[in-house]
């Protein structure tokens, strides 16, 4: 615990910080371009100058590890000097271009300059200029604006793993460059506009389209993956401009990945805004009272063993609840979550066996990781960089069992299905050592390992084989299992799972494709192909229009994400709030305010009147669900050492998320993501050289 | 002058046989288990007696910075890394002891790894050294052969390897820190400090780098001892140094004399004079380009040695010694060394990446005389905000050039501003030129 004195004050600070972080303790703003405090230390920008008692010249706070009794001066006449210089250096070959830059407004070259900025300019010969780069389709590049600060090239390496920038040539001709002028691919390519301190990584998509000051920020949770990004979604009248990330060092640090910075256009196209309901084959635009007319009249007709309800992926707590208790209050039982096809069942071991136990933190401390049936760079990008971060500083081993795929680090690959999983416990791979010598392994299974008929036993194998490492005591927690969709955990928790076994998601469907159903009720479900519909009289609602809508006979137009107040839950099983940022559009509801109209035309009543008295009812269920911002854990007891209940078979353990860029009906919405995906397959077709 | 019975180099001109055979002739290796027998302590107490000061420009105490490398052993091995990126304009001695007596640097690498308990050193040659290269491998394959370095190198007991690396023609692999992360593989930029390479050095073990001649002379210190190498020179300022001299002398030469020779004793003993007779000289960049000059009135019994010339705010540098004389056009000669340092600025950190091209820019209008008078006190400002605000020393080697300028030859840039702007048009305006199309 070093002692210094900064500008006159004593203050004792934790051992290994800076300078720079001794000052920010001691309420000394320190101005600064390269320094990020969740990337590697660069010192390259030379804003932080400090003047140190002792030393011959003036000190890079970020970089100069805090010492006892060092003497620190941050307003004398040389530091001010120093910065004033530093800040005329970056300005003379910068544009200036202000007024038609994008950063206006949120630059930390236009804030500081402010404050550091002379008032004319002594440079009087020529500008450097710079040559655009192509990025691709998300990042927007200026670079004669960069001042070589190598946030973005130390983002891209250290937290997306890879390596797709850099900087080449010297001198004032240095520039950041993609790696041999390749489109920048990696799923986390946006924060580097958040990094840029300046305007040479813009939003591309954003481009020219609002100014911050003309944005109404509200904060609210993200539902592209199952991680509940901590996001600030940006409105300007009723229109979405732009999503950003909000930091949690819980959750998503201060990152998102791409699909949930720039689903936003996915937002306004496509969308559900009046109900509809199917006349002589063809839908027409109806009010809400004939729709509900409607279903009450098949309702009454069907049979309540023949009736589904299928729950999607984008989903709120509260009209999870909602809908579960409708069904509940029709008597069927035939209701299903596990929109990803998985055929894990809450009883096998509680929450403990579908939620991700550890936390998300706990990857930075675990030593040894084994992934099955899972490619969390797809399924939980933000995630991902937890791992690359581990991979990275405490050089965790990985391996994994399952689809052998690009993870941005290092794997042991032990096999393709299930069956390896013996061979790890038995102790014949050698990864089984490494898991058994480790103090804190962990094990990250995916859904996609639950796929087939034998989930059962490969869950109790799995268990059994986190129990023999010593995964789970104590101490420590190291069995998670990964959702990769918002609503999952959330409907876990409130049974949304057929009480009968053998009935699933795909059973369900085939009822229906085969015409055994009366009636589907479809939550926001669009994951199946449209001849699973055909048959059946079928009621979505949702708030785009995607397959379920297609081939629906009543449609009921909700609110999107960004449109509701909504509990969501994330994979560890952590209560988060989304915030209504902006409204439905046309006649569209919150889907909670549906379901308990649409109640009260089947003649089952549901108990509220509002989201407040859904939510003390849903409490009553789930009273972990009012616990906003923590994790409650599952009982991990009930995941120690299983009997094996059967054969594991060899099938592939794929990861369920196929189609990155596509997963829900807001990103099949979102031309931005369309050319996501064109530029990673153009990336790619050009990296195999199958481009002709 | 030094006596011939004094020098350390004996074959620095090459009319001897470079390798193993000549070498030892020459004494080379004599000797040299039985200092390793004495122990690391004993080395680097002796070099720490000598007064030894770093040959590579910054003259810190070598002993002292052996002793800098950890005792205890954490299980990191140490390296010691042999700067030969001589790439200091001016600078042409390194090379002379890599291609004519390449056996005393080998000798010197396995003495100063055994004091720093380094089993391996690395030689990082300037790319553009090509026979250098080619002949240090040559003697260092030759020293193989004998045993004299490799497992138990000269029957010491001590198993040493020794590596020769090439740059690829980058100055600013010549920054000790910058010169590791090229080793490493990396692009030459010059890491922070702390951690210091003595802590942090090559692939994070403690390292110790050291110019070629810093390291090619402590073997012969070991051997004719601390004290005749502290009893050269004047004090503080001991032993020999090898001095480049270039420009404007009638026979420009590398020659090896005592520490704290006068310039002038130099230059008339050694190079034939200054062209033109003594009263011809100009001024004087007495350490490699980066230091700054000295008017040749200061130079009449000018001691070349470090102190007297940090006194004179220049520096002895790498001792190479660039001598003007009245033809020179001064203010196109630092405008010169301007575009050098524009050009191997490494573009990491923004003083040095933006200011030396802002510098090259103003120094080549005022080679014409393209200029306003005010814009000399900018100038000075633009190479003060760059001194000391960089991660390494390029800023300053930018800086100080100019800054020498300016305090010895401010009248010549003035005047050469008063002939501008008497008569722009025939020097070349925009207009006329257009005119003239």
């Amino acid at each position: 615990m070093p002692k210094l004195t900064i500008d006159g004050k004593e203050i004792e600070v934790e051992d290994g910080l800076t300078i720079l972080q001794a000052c920010e303790e001691a309420d000394v703003e320190i101005p600064r371009f390269c320094y990020h405090e969740r990337l590697s230390i660069a010192g390259n920008c030379r804003m932080c100058l400090v003047e140190m008692e002792r030393a011959p010249k003036p000190v890079a706070s970020c970089a100069m590890p805090a010492g006892e009794g060092m003497v620190i001066k941050t307003n004398t006449p040389l530091v001010k000097k120093a910065r004033e210089g530093v800040m005329e250096f970056m300005l003379i070959n910068h544009p200036l271009d202000c007024p038609i830059c994008d950063q206006g407004g949120e630059c930390d070259l236009q804030d500081q300059s402010m404050a550091y900025g002379l008032d004319g300019t002594r440079y009087t010969e020529s500008k450097r200029a710079m040559a655009e780069q192509n990025f691709g389709p998300l990042i927007k590049t200026e670079m004669t604006r960069c001042i070589s600060c190598t946030r973005c090239v130390r983002f891209t390496t250290e937290v997306a793993g890879v390596h797709e920038l850099g900087q080449t040539g010297r001198g004032e001709d240095a520039e950041i460059v993609s790696y041999l002028g390749a489109v920048v691919t990696n799923e986390m390519s946006g924060n580097v506009i958040d990094l840029c301190p300046v305007g040479a990584l813009t939003s591309r998509p954003y481009e020219f389209n609002a100014r911050p000051w003309e944005l109404r920020k509200t904060q609210s949770i993200d539902v592209m993956d199952a991680v509940g990004s901590n996001i600030r979604v940006d409105v300007r009248g009723r229109e979405v401009m732009r999503v950003m990330p909000i930091n949690n060092d819980d959750v998503n640090e201060e990152w998102i990945s791409d699909k949930t910075r720039f689903i936003w256009d996915g937002l306004k196209t496509r969308r559900l805004d009046t109900p509809y309901l199917r006349k002589d084959g063809a839908l027409v635009a109806t009010t809400w009272s004939e729709a509900f007319e409607a279903i009450a009249k098949k309702v009454k007709t069907s049979d309540k063993n023949k009736m589904a309800g299928l729950i999607g992926d984008l989903n709120g707590a509260e009209e999870i609840f909602a809908f579960k208790s409708l069904m509940d209050s029709l008597g069927v039982d035939n209701v299903d979550c596990r929109q990803d096809r998985s055929n894990i069942r809450p009883e096998w071991a509680g929450r403990a066996g579908y939620i991700f136990n550890s936390g998300i933190n706990a990857i930075e401390d675990a030593d040894a990781l084994l992934i099955i049936g899972s490619n969390p760079r797809l399924e939980a990008t933000v995630l991902n960089s937890r791992i690359i971060k581990a991979v990275k500083q405490n050089e965790m081993p990985v391996a994994l069992v399952g689809e052998a795929a690009d993870l941005a680090y290092e794997y042991t690959h032990i096999g393709n299905g299930a069956e390896s999983l013996n061979e790890l416990l038995k102790g014949k791979h050698s990864f089984a050592k490494t898991l058994k010598a480790a103090k804190r392994p962990m094990i990250i299974v995916g859904q996609g390992t639950f796929i087939g008929d034998d989930a059962k036993a490969i869950f109790e194998t799995i268990a059994n084989l986190a129990t023999n490492i010593g995964a789970i005591n104590d101490d420590w927690t190291g069995l998670n299992f990964l959702q990769s969709a918002a609503s999952r955990v959330a409907a876990l928790d409130l049974g949304c799972v057929p009480k009968n076994e053998s009935v699933n998601y795909n059973s369900i469907l085939n009822a229906s494709k085969a015409g055994d159903l009366d009636l589907l009720f479809l939550l926001s479900a669009d994951e199946m192909k449209l001849c699973d519909l055909d048959n059946s009289f079928v009621v979505y609602m949702g708030s785009h229009g995607d397959v379920g809508a297609n081939s629906a006979d009543i449609i009921l137009p909700s609110a999107a994400y960004t449109e509701k107040f909504a509990t969501y839950i994330n994979l560890e099983g952590r209560a988060q709030l989304g915030h209504k940022a902006t409204f439905a559009p046309g006649n569209a509801k919150d889907d909670w305010a549906i379901i308990r109209a649409l109640s009260d035309h089947l003649g089952h009543k549901l108990p509220f009147d509002s989201l407040e008295a859904l939510r003390s009812k849903m409490f009553d269920i789930a009273p972990h669900f009012a616990h906003i911002g923590s994790q409650s854990a599952g009982d991990m007891s009930q995941l120690q050492s299983q009997k094996i209940s059967g054969d594991i078979s060899s099938t592939p353990l794929n990861s369920t998320i196929a189609d990155y860029y596509h997963t829900n009906p807001i990103a099949r919405a979102s031309k931005i993501m369309d050319d996501c995906k064109a530029a990673k397959l153009a990336a790619i077709s050009e990296a195999t050289g199958t481009n002709g | 002058m030094l006596a011939d019975k004094d020098r350390i180099f004996t074959n620095l001109y090459g009319q001897h046989d470079w390798g193993l055979k000549g070498a030892l002739e020459r004494g080379t290796w004599d000797g040299t288990a039985d200092f390793i027998k004495k122990g690391d302590g004993w080395i680097v107490d002796q070099i720490k007696a000598s007064g030894l000061r770093g040959r590579g420009g910054a003259g810190f105490p070598t002993g002292l910075k052996w002793s800098f490398m950890p005792k205890g052993d954490d299980g990191r091995p140490h390296y010691l890394v042999v700067n030969a990126d001589e790439s200091e304009p001016g600078t042409c001695k390194d090379r002379e002891i890599m291609r004519h007596d390449p056996h005393v640097l080998i000798e010197g690498c396995l003495i100063a790894s055994f004091a720093m308990r380094a089993h391996a050193c690395y030689i990082y040659v300037r790319g553009e050294f090509i026979l250098e290269r080619v002949r240090l491998q040559a003697a260092i394959d030759q020293a193989y052969e004998a045993g004299l370095v490799g497992k138990n190198a000269c029957g010491s007991g001590w198993d040493f390897d020794i590596y020769v690396h090439h740059g690829a023609g980058a100055y600013i692999c010549g920054e000790e820190t910058a010169l590791i992360e090229s080793l490493e593989g990396k692009k030459g930029m010059p890491r922070l400090k702390p951690p210091f390479p003595a802590n942090v050095g090559l692939y994070g073990a403690p390292s110790t780098v050291n110019n070629v001649e810093s390291i090619a002379v402590t073997p012969t210190i070991l051997r004719r001892g601390a004290s005749w190498f502290a009893g050269l020179g004047t004090p503080n300022n001991v032993g020999t140094k090898l001095f480049c001299i270039s420009g404007h002398v009638n026979n420009p030469c590398t020659v090896e004399e005592e520490m704290g020779i006068t310039f002038r004793e130099l230059v008339e003993t050694h190079c034939g004079g200054v062209r033109g007779g003594w009263d011809n000289l100009k001024c004087v960049i007495p350490g490699g380009s980066s230091v700054p000059m000295i008017p040749a009135e200061q130079c009449d019994d000018l001691a070349m040695d470090f102190d007297t010339l940090r006194g004179l705010g220049s520096g002895l540098g790498t001792a190479a010694v660039i001598v003007m004389d009245k033809s020179t056009d001064v203010i196109k000669a630092i405008q010169r060394l301007s575009y050098f340092y524009k050009h191997e600025s490494c573009g990491q950190c923004t003083p040095c990446r933006e200011g030396t091209g802002w510098m090259w820019r103003v120094m080549t209008r005022m080679v014409e005389g393209r200029a306003e008078k005010r814009e000399i006190d900018m100038l000075f400002d633009v190479t003060k905000q760059i001194e000391g605000h960089t991660i390494c020393a390029l800023g300053d080697a930018a800086a100080w050039p100019i800054q020498g300028l300016i305090k010895h030859f401010r009248h010549e840039m003035e005047e050469r501003i008063d002939q501008f702007s008497a008569n722009p048009d025939k020097a070349g305006s925009v207009l006329n030129v257009e005119a003239a199309q």
